[in-house]
């Protein structure tokens, strides 16, 4: 049986299918993973593993190295603070600090309703609209304790839902379609366009 | 004066809401170069680029043309984009992606025809959940367009893009570590040699990365050529170029800038860039490109905006990143946070690295928070100097990857242009600033 729910084996096969190598999909498949879990499950490895024909132990061992990969569970929502230079220089330290009281739960920790979690990040390259915050891998843009305040209370009353998924949906724009460029009569061309390269590397040269 | 008869290149939609639509991309002249480049031979696709002298946008600053070469006679490939773009205050491949991605995929495609390569990925931070969403849409437009896939506009050459999602680790902008994170591992560095993955790239076969905003450069190099394009600029530095600028200004943002032709001092200053200090402070120092470089004071400001020049002064305009320091802004705090995150970075496989970013790290809190010594200053030299031997500029390795040796240039910087500051946050127990 697998762990996917509804569309979400299907979705993973064809992810596979557009890699080389299966294990390239690892990446998108813990994604995938976390969008059904919310974090990385014993299943979820498991199926993971499965689909990309390796041991449980080596795409643990791999999620394990990404910062976007949790292997325990966390809040619905998961609030990425910057305090790295552009930031600190703007005021993230204060703004993570004033977060801790806000959300009542220290940085790495997970507000008592179980909604939120927070995290100081590094940088996330929207430094002109420092300190950066971002809820879900989406840009928030409050740089004001009290902007801050208003968009969780926002998020917290399920106003912004549209705009803000629950943590693990990453892309929701799916792929329209497999590969498309035709694999044989690529290496037909290849070799095609080899010797008319040479047969004018050649002319040249003369 | 700041000069601005330049044309911008890679950011001419920046006044448009719906710049990452088909549609406006359509009206505004996009997917023309690549028809025109269709109608070419591949070499002579690549012969533009090298004739522009496009340097690499991602940091290293190598010439594409010659990265291309390298591989022309290679039979099977793959061509990487990098969009991992992570080095602390760099924001110029978000707004590419986020805001312009038809002229990224379109780049793509004319770079994929030059290399005659038929799978190309696009590797971009995770964190960019709307960049990934914007880039997969308009991958899936330019499909239906006859951009992509079997047989593009007609023509003989096929390709098709991936559009995949990194996980949150800073090392995987390295190449290497990129073909690892895509091949789904570890982002681990690979040692060197070979250097460059157009020898063994991803899978082992020859593989060209290029940066993001090296791409979306280009659909105007086809259009106007390469001549035109080296026209601007002056040097080894052609064309126009983003900068990000950020810290202690009135208007931090990203700006399309003519090389050479502008100077620090025009992008810091200009109103029509970053229009001078918050409350119109005096400038302390700045960055000139990303933390991984060392520190300019204000003496430097009127160095020009380019690579060579910046060199010669004994830094780097990286991923074209500026961040200025204020009056009033710490300076050992700054470093302590910049060596703070090269220690959470590090990928650990070089013990130089690994230990040392700690070490310094560590030090570095002590004399921000209090428990500073004097002797601290010397261990912290020290250690940089285990990290990249003689501190010398460009730096010595010790390690697999430059990671490594981007973690003495702030530190080095600050302490020797700053030292009585770190004295009187040792002598005052703490910042003072606090």
């Amino acid at each position: 049986m697998s762990h996917f729910q509804n569309d979400l084996r299907k979705r993973a096969e064809d992810l596979v299918a557009l890699y080389p190598v299966k294990r390239s999909a690892m990446l998108p498949l813990l994604h995938l993973a976390q969008e059904q879990d919310g974090y990385l499950s014993e299943e979820g490895i498991t199926e993971v593993a499965q689909l990309v024909g390796t041991s449980e132990a080596e795409v643990r061992g791999t999620a394990a190295f990404y910062d976007m990969f949790h292997l325990e569970p966390v809040g619905k929502y998961v609030v990425g603070i910057c305090t790295n230079i552009a930031c600190l220089l703007a005021g993230g330290e204060e703004l993570l600090e004033h977060a801790t009281k806000k959300l009542g739960c220290a940085v790495g920790g997970t507000s008592s309703d179980g909604l939120f979690t927070l995290e100081e990040t590094e940088c996330l390259a929207d430094c002109d609209i420092a300190p950066v915050v971002q809820v879900n891998h989406r840009y928030v843009r409050t740089t004001t304790p009290d902007a801050f305040d208003a968009m969780i209370e926002e998020v917290r009353d399920g106003k912004r839902e549209s705009e803000i998924p629950s943590h693990g949906t990453l892309i929701r724009v799916r792929r329209s379609s497999g590969l498309q460029a035709p694999r044989e009569e690529i290496a037909a061309q290849r070799a095609t366009a080899q010797a008319a390269r040479e047969a004018r590397a050649a002319k040249e040269q003369k | 004066m700041a000069t601005f008869s330049a044309p911008k290149i890679v950011s001419s939609r920046k006044d448009f809401d719906d710049s990452h639509t088909l549609s406006r991309y359509l009206e505004t002249g996009g997917y023309v170069a690549l028809k025109k480049a269709l109608g070419m031979f591949p070499e002579k696709v690549a012969a533009e680029v090298d004739a522009a002298s496009l340097l690499g946008r991602g940091g290293a600053g190598f010439p594409a043309g010659r990265k291309w070469s390298m591989l022309r006679r290679s039979p099977i490939s793959y061509l990487v984009v990098n969009g991992d773009e992570s080095e602390p205050a760099t924001f110029k491949d978000h707004y590419l992606v986020e805001r312009d991605p038809h002229q990224l995929i379109e780049g793509v495609v004319i770079a994929a025809y030059a290399l005659q390569v038929s799978q190309a990925f696009i590797f971009l931070r995770g964190e960019f959940a709307l960049g990934l969403e914007r880039v997969q849409q308009a991958v899936n437009d330019a499909y239906a367009h006859g951009a992509l896939g079997s047989k593009i506009f007609g023509s003989d050459f096929s390709l098709d893009i991936v559009v995949h999602p990194g996980a949150g680790a800073y090392i995987c902008g390295e190449e290497t570590a990129l073909i690892e994170a895509l091949e789904g591992k570890r982002g681990f560095p690979r040692i060197k040699p070979p250097f460059f993955p157009a020898v063994t790239g991803l899978y082992g076969e020859p593989t060209v990365v290029n940066n993001v905003e090296t791409m979306s450069n280009l659909p105007w190099i086809v259009n106007n050529g390469g001549a035109a394009f080296a026209a601007l600029g002056e040097g080894r530095s052609t064309g126009t170029r983003l900068f990000a600028l950020a810290g202690r200004v009135k208007n931090p943002g990203v700006y399309e800038v003519e090389m050479v032709k502008n100077t620090f001092r025009d992008l810091i200053y200009d109103p029509q860039f970053g229009g001078g200090l918050i409350d119109d402070k005096k400038i302390k120092a700045f960055i000139p490109g990303g933390v991984s470089a060392p520190w300019f004071g204000p003496d430097l400001l009127d160095l020009p905006l380019g690579q060579d020049e910046v060199a010669e002064k004994g830094s780097m305009l990286g991923s074209g990143s500026v961040v200025v320091l204020d009056e009033d802004s710490c300076v050992v705090r700054a470093t302590w946070r910049i060596t703070k995150f090269f220690s959470r970075e590090s990928c650990g496989q070089c013990t130089p690295c690994r230990e040392g970013s700690g070490w310094i790290e560590r030090a570095m809190y002590r004399i921000e928070h209090g428990g500073g010594r004097l002797e601290d200053l010397d261990l912290l030299l020290d250690l940089c100097d285990n990290i990249s031997p003689g501190l010398l500029w460009p730096p010595q390795q010790t390690t697999i990857c430059v990671l490594g040796p981007s973690i003495p240039s702030s530190v080095n910087s600050a302490i020797s242009m700053f030292r009585n500051e770190f004295i009187a946050h040792i002598e005052h127990g703490g910042c003072p600033h606090d």
